[in-house]
């Protein structure tokens, strides 16, 4: 087999292993936005459900605790922006903001004195995360030419949360665009009143919404913290809640092209390591911060109408208030 | 007092003091939740912050980077924009104010440097607000998600230059090579000794001063000239500023260049006034402690300057008591920013409906006079 092959098959490999956060943290952003209420917080819950996870399973052993608990913080998180934004009528956007730093000390601070290690959480054995899971029939498959291989590096080895991920894509699709939840929940952020006018409650809808992407976050926090690595480090979601906002922008605010948009944005990032100090011929050597900046530059362009049109739901961003 | 000037009251004092004093009741929640005193850790980060001449200069040092990024964020809240990109605008202006330095020959004198260095921060601070300004204004993206992606684009940019470009020849860390003397902001301790007063050196500089002027000239823009005014009537409401005659999309423009510009400024303070060289990350944090910084300084110049004092005192404070007490760190001041953007910013009302039910309740007598009159009459 050619290395050229290889090289490719494993950059896809990363590529999948850093998309899966953005994935779920995305699927998050959708359901609130969706349903009218902006989340620039992703980055805070995904940092406190690392934190929860990391320190819970440090503590009890078990990665699955590290998950419960993790949700529930984050769960906690997006309660306090609904209270804040859907119940008082705040600012969304300061919300979000609040969540993203309170967390970015809290996590450090808390860290620092219930572990000792300069904000660090122990670092966890394998009992304790995540770990990759060998797809049945691998070594039987491997003699197939390019599927073999393909199986094997590509679609075998990454931990249950990779796989989740994939799999909640189509469920979040399937969700917003096929269950009456899913009427009711693009209806309020679109038109609000309507909703209201049809004897459903804006504030209950937007709530629930909150909660799923509270759960969600959740999980990609866990993965950053125990699945792809092995302890909590300081700021460790280094601004992946907001690529994922990017990628929710990038994708129009629809669960598949969101998803193209992260496996784009995580190729473009598993590109950025391999082709760290690699000339290519004709071009010569990339820098690496040309490539790590161009998720961001992408989104820029799409905001400014250049290649199509983003247009977010039409109520986001505003808090409802019932007519008298 | 009737019943208006018990809400005016309400608004104006009593709601942003239950804010803050709430924000601090809950910071010493997290005290108590690591263990530590929370008066013995006043005591400590008042002492750091007050106890002695060097503690008050490095105070006073942090809260001018408070009160620049605290004015940027205040511009863009009164025109109705929320800048994020403070962050981003302040390392930029870093660039601006190093290239101004480092392009001018050495033997210039001062009175040509420093003021370069100013020109060279606002313009580069400036100008990383004027995009996002830019696109929001003329091609409806919105600022809030684009001032963001300019923050990150910044610091890919910045490491890029300063690895690349500016890293002074032989050096293994990415830093510009130190600026010519001449071309340092005059340290205040070094100024009082030219007066004949002797004073415990500090990083505080002269830049304190620049931002003092900064804060009057705010005040003097928003509240007295025909721009600010309609800056503030935009923020107010933007249909009725139309009506009026004001142009939104300059609005935009103007606003966020000015609130870019200031930000821009932080990198006088902390590269031509102390560290004497372009590096990295000088300005972390102190953009989105802007953000706090705005919201309890109710986005008026004089709350600001208090504003970024009280977190001077948090940022200097923190450090002694990161050094007194093993089990804390400065990241508490961090927590304090986060939960004063919580509570004077996204909880700004919270208290609101019960004060006013409480303070000012519409009164039983009042309202049924009023119908037996209607009836009456």
């Amino acid at each position: 087999m050619s290395d050229v092959f290889l090289t490719v098959l494993l950059t896809l490999d990363a590529t999948f292993r850093v998309s899966t956060p953005l994935i779920i943290a995305a699927m998050a952003g959708l359901f609130a936005e969706r349903a009218g209420v902006v989340d620039i917080g992703l980055e805070g819950k995904m940092l406190a459900a690392a934190f929860a996870a990391a320190s819970v399973s440090a503590v009890v052993g078990s990665p699955w605790a590290g998950l419960g608990v993790a949700m529930l913080v984050s769960c906690g998180l997006a309660m306090l922006h609904g209270f804040a934004t859907i119940t008082h009528r705040g600012d969304q956007v300061v919300s979000g903001i609040a969540i993203n730093i309170l967390v970015a000390g809290l996590s450090v601070i808390l860290g620092l004195a219930w572990f000792h290690q300069g904000g660090l959480t122990p670092a966890l054995d394998n009992d304790s995360r995540f770990l990759s899971i060998t797809l049945p029939f691998v070594d039987q498959l491997a003699f197939i030419p390019v599927l073999g291989p393909l199986y094997k590096e590509l679609i075998s080895g990454h931990n249950i949360l990779v796989y989740l991920a994939f799999a909640i894509v189509p469920i979040v699709w399937w969700v917003v665009y096929r269950t009456r939840f899913g009427l009711r929940l693009r209806a309020v952020g679109e038109n609000p009143t309507a909703v209201d006018t049809a004897g459903l409650s804006v504030v209950k809808l937007r709530y629930k919404a909150l909660l799923i992407g509270g759960v969600l976050c959740g999980i990609a926090g866990t993965y950053i913290a125990i699945a792809h690595n092995a302890q909590f480090t300081r700021d460790m979601t280094a601004g992946q809640g907001y690529i994922a906002l990017a990628a929710l922008i990038f994708g129009k605010w629809r669960p598949l092209t969101v998803m193209l948009a992260c496996l784009l944005f995580g190729f473009l990032d598993a590109l950025a390591v391999r082709l760290q100090g690699v000339a290519l011929p004709g071009i010569g050597e990339i820098p690496v911060q040309v490539i790590e900046a161009t998720p961001y530059l992408l989104t820029v362009i799409l905001l400014a109408g250049f290649i199509g049109r983003a247009t977010p739901p039409k109520a986001s961003g505003i808090a409802y208030v019932k007519e008298r | 007092m009737n019943r208006d000037t018990r809400i005016a009251w309400i608004n104006r004092l009593l709601l942003p003091l239950l804010n803050i004093i709430t924000a601090f009741a809950v910071t010493a929640v997290v005290f108590w939740l690591i263990d530590v005193n929370p008066i013995e850790a006043a005591q400590v980060l008042l002492y750091g912050a007050f106890g002695y001449e060097e503690g008050i200069g490095y105070t006073i040092y942090y809260a001018t980077n408070f009160i620049f990024t605290g004015l940027a964020v205040a511009v863009a809240f009164h025109a109705g924009l929320f800048n994020i990109g403070g962050e981003g605008q302040a390392y930029l202006g870093g660039l601006g104010a190093g290239l101004a330095i480092l392009l001018l020959d050495p033997s210039l004198s001062a009175w040509v440097f420093i003021p370069a260095s100013i020109i060279g921060a606002l313009f580069f601070g400036g100008l990383w607000a004027l995009i996002p300004a830019y696109l929001q204004a003329y091609r409806g993206s919105h600022i809030v998600i684009t001032t963001i992606m300019f923050n990150f684009l910044a610091a890919s940019l910045m490491v890029y230059i300063m690895v690349h470009v500016l890293r002074e020849t032989g050096q293994m860390t990415p830093q510009s090579e130190l600026f010519p003397t001449n071309a340092w902001m005059p340290f205040v301790h070094d100024v009082a000794a030219g007066f004949g007063y002797s004073i415990e050196a500090s990083p505080l500089n002269m830049s304190v001063l620049l931002a003092l002027v900064c804060a009057v000239l705010v005040w003097f823009f928003l509240w007295h000239t025909r721009w600010g005014y309609a800056i503030r009537a935009t923020g107010k409401n933007g249909s009725a500023a139309v009506y009026s005659g004001i142009k939104p999309k300059r609005i935009i423009i103007v606003a966020m260049c000015i609130s870019g510009a200031l930000a821009g400024l932080v990198s006088v303070n902390e590269l031509v006034g102390y560290q004497h060289r372009l590096i990295m990350d000088f300005h972390l944090g102190y953009g989105f402690g802007g953000i706090a910084v705005a919201l309890m300084g109710r986005k008026h110049p004089i709350g600001i300057i208090m504003a970024a004092v009280l977190f001077g005192i948090l940022y200097q404070g923190g450090a002694e008591l990161a050094f007194e007490m093993s089990n804390i760190s400065r990241d508490i001041v961090v927590v304090m920013q986060g939960l004063v953007i919580l509570f004077c910013g996204a909880l700004e009302y919270m208290y609101r409906p019960w004060l006013i039910r409480t303070l000012a309740p519409v009164k039983q007598a009042a309202a049924s006079q009023e119908v037996a009159t209607e009836v009456g009459a």
